[in-house]
């Protein structure tokens, strides 16, 4: 095991890029890190194949750590670039790193239309319920009465649905995991690198220096727990009522559907211009 | 370099400056264009839609142009010259991506047919407001390449020049068309494709473990690798080492700023553009750029026909201000007319450098009307 880890670190890991990195200990962007690391790995793709983007944030700063090809763009942007990218090199795995003010907020707009083009994107998207890197203010996922740096009354606003609204948008593959689950979330990028189209896998993490701290607990150990306590498999969830999955965590594949990739459709188009 | 575009053997055609921009971009190697409907731009998007899965290219319209910026950047890292059009109200959405492009050194094109504003202003009318927003409009101090058009036949010239710029600086070219320009239709001649020079970026030639991505050389322009060329490296907005790290070491910030500035200063006679029009004897001198030098055109030949010695000096390039040449009329002439559809831009900077007793005027129109040779004339008459 740990062997394996040390070899996945020096394959994959920048060794120019000076270390330590500048996430707080305890964070759970490693770990995905981590995940989408081993999925790589376990998929085959060689380093040149794979391009990873992201936007601005804590979540943000993923990229630069991975030998891939890496593009950390603007805050909220990240789908857009990647868009371009992967119009001119269909044959690159492009995997997009978010956060959840990144994607739903400042990027709610390019979320929506990417799904609904059905681009050929993983975007996974780190949902830590707050704005980590510019110090705790409330996003589009805070819960209602929670309090972040921009609602010390308690916040107010409903919040988004990160896997509704990427169904209703169109996303073809959709996926829930966290932090504490580790191997299944291996698992759920791997599916989702192979889905053809629109992927999203939201992943719950924590950030307990901004979030944490102000609402139950700043000790991450205790906050990853409490995801393990509070998910419920996608399997489980079918059998219970929405009463009893009120605060609960689903987790695993949400929906997984084929329809034709923006890519298919325009290779149509361009097939009818020549003729 | 042969260019894989149309081969348009000297092609008489009947265009809009609008669509003599998609030529000229397609004979320039243009296979990327990501844009959002916007009056009086939306032409150049339409035509694209059409042109390009032609060629197999790509046309994709986004859902703003905040995310057309975005894609053309994507675009050109993945190895793609590309392109986007908009009209003011979109042009200062792109702002910030383009301050991206600047530092991320990804070369690509954006053509602002300008229209009356600010806000949603004109829609429909001529006008030049955005000259400064073109070489300001982003946020930090930034290496930037604005060109102007001013007829049918030079939007193609010019669209081609902005891509040749593009490649060899690797930065962003704004390209400043206006209403005018955009909707006037006319006769052309374009030129053979094999005479006209079509210029693509350097691509590192070392083995990828010797690749420094940001390294300084003779040119201040690095190599420019593709996304999956095996070449992998980092790209950020944050201000990079050259290795393209974040970095902020006083010294690595210093060298990399300063590279950006350095490569356009060098770069600045193959940048420079203009033409000078009956400028050798003049005593009174017009200049200007876009659809207002053409008018200009005309007034200086209505007044050398009534015996005022006058001349003008076009601008083609705006940004970087081509200073020297002028610095040269306005040593000449003992009165010099800027005359522009905005409250008075370029002229500031005309004014800015004028060394010498000559005076400066400006004459302004803002009411999304072109300004006329008359207009010209009869200012050109009060010197
Ligand atoms: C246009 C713009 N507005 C605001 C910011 C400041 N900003 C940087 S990161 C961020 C929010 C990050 O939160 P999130 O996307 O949830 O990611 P996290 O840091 O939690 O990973 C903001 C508002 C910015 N960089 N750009
Ligand atoms: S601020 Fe929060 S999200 Fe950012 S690195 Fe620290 S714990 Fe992680």
């Amino acid at each position: 095991m740990s062997q394996e880890v040390t070899r996945l670190v020096h394959k994959y890991l920048r060794h120019d890029k000076k270390f330590p990195h500048v996430w707080c200990p305890g964070c759970g962007n490693g770990i995905i890190l981590g995940a989408l690391i081993r999925a790589v790995d376990r998929l085959g793709f060689t380093k040149d194949e794979v391009v990873l983007v992201s936007g601005i944030g804590c979540s943000g700063r993923m990229p630069v750590y991975a030998d891939f090809n890496t593009l950390h763009t603007t805050h909220g942007r990240a789908l857009t670039f990647a868009t371009g990218v992967k119009l001119v090199k269909p044959d690159l795995k492009v995997i997009v790193i978010m956060g959840d003010g990144d994607a739903t907020a400042i990027g709610g707009n390019h979320f929506i239309h990417t799904a609904r083009r059905n681009i050929d994107l993983t975007s996974i998207i780190i949902n830590n319920y707050i704005y980590g890197m510019t110090g705790g203010q409330f996003s589009p996922t805070t819960p209602y009465g929670s309090m972040a740096s921009t609602s010390p009354y308690g916040h107010i606003e409903p919040t988004f649905s990160i896997a509704q609204l990427a169904e209703t948008a169109g996303a073809s593959f959709l996926a829930r995991g966290t932090v504490y689950h580790a191997r299944l979330l291996d698992k759920l990028i791997e599916s989702a690198i192979l889905n053809c189209g629109f992927s999203v896998v939201e992943v719950i993490s924590n950030c307990h220096v901004h979030f944490g701290r102000r609402n139950e607990t700043s000790n991450p150990v205790t906050m990853i727990k409490s995801m393990k306590e509070n998910a419920v498999t996608v399997e489980k969830a079918k059998k219970m009522t929405p009463e009893s999955l009120k605060d609960k965590i689903v987790v695993g594949v949400l929906n997984d559907i084929q329809k034709p990739a923006y890519i298919n459709e325009y290779q149509k188009i361009c097939e009818k211009a020549k003729n | 370099m042969p260019s894989s575009a149309p081969n348009n053997n000297g092609r008489k055609l009947l265009l809009q400056g609008n669509e003599a921009i998609v030529e000229g971009a397609l004979v320039a190697g243009c296979k990327f264009f990501a844009g959002y409907p916007i009056t009086p731009a939306s032409e150049i998007s339409e035509v694209f839609s059409r042109r390009m899965p032609e060629i197999g290219g790509t046309f994709i319209q986004m859902e703003d142009e905040i995310a057309s910026m975005g894609a053309i950047i994507g675009a050109s890292l993945a190895g793609a010259k590309s392109m986007t059009a908009t009209s003011g109200p979109g042009f200062s959405l792109m702002q910030e991506n383009i301050g991206y492009a600047s530092i991320a050194e990804t070369p690509c094109v954006v053509v602002n047919v300008m229209r009356g504003g600010p806000s949603t202003g004109l829609p429909t009318s001529p006008a030049q407001g955005d000259v400064m927003q073109a070489r300001w409009g982003t946020h930090g101090d930034h290496p930037i390449i604005v060109l102007t058009t001013s007829t049918v036949r030079d939007s193609f010239d010019i669209t081609v020049k902005a891509f040749n710029l593009a490649e060899e600086f690797r930065v962003p070219v704004i390209i400043l068309s206006d209403e005018g320009v955009a909707h006037t239709r006319e006769v052309v001649t374009l030129p053979a494709s094999r005479d006209i020079e079509v210029v693509d970026r350097t691509v590192p030639g070392m083995p990828p473990e010797m690749y420094v991505p940001f390294q300084d050389n003779g040119r201040g322009v690095p190599d420019m690798s593709t996304f999956g060329d095996g070449y992998r490296y980092h790209v950020t907005g944050l201000t990079h080492d050259v290795r393209g790290f974040p970095t902020m070491k006083s010294e690595e910030v210093n060298d990399f700023i300063n590279r950006l500035f350095r490569k356009i200063t060098h770069g600045f006679h193959k940048i420079q553009m203009v033409d000078t029009f009956m400028t050798e004897d003049a005593q009174v001198a017009v200049i200007a750029y876009g659809s207002v030098a053409r008018a200009a055109r005309r007034a200086v030949l209505d007044a050398r026909s009534h015996g005022i010695k006058a001349g003008l000096l076009h601008l083609i390039t705006l940004f970087p201000f081509p200073r020297t040449v002028v610095e040269r009329v306005l040593k000449k002439c003992r009165w010099v007319l800027v005359p522009e559809m905005n409250m008075g831009q370029m002229v500031r900077e005309v004014k800015r450098v004028n060394k010498y007793p000559t005076h400066v005027e400006k004459y302004s129109r803002v009411d999304g009307h072109i300004i006329t040779p008359d207009e010209i004339y009869y200012q050109l008459m009060k010197a």
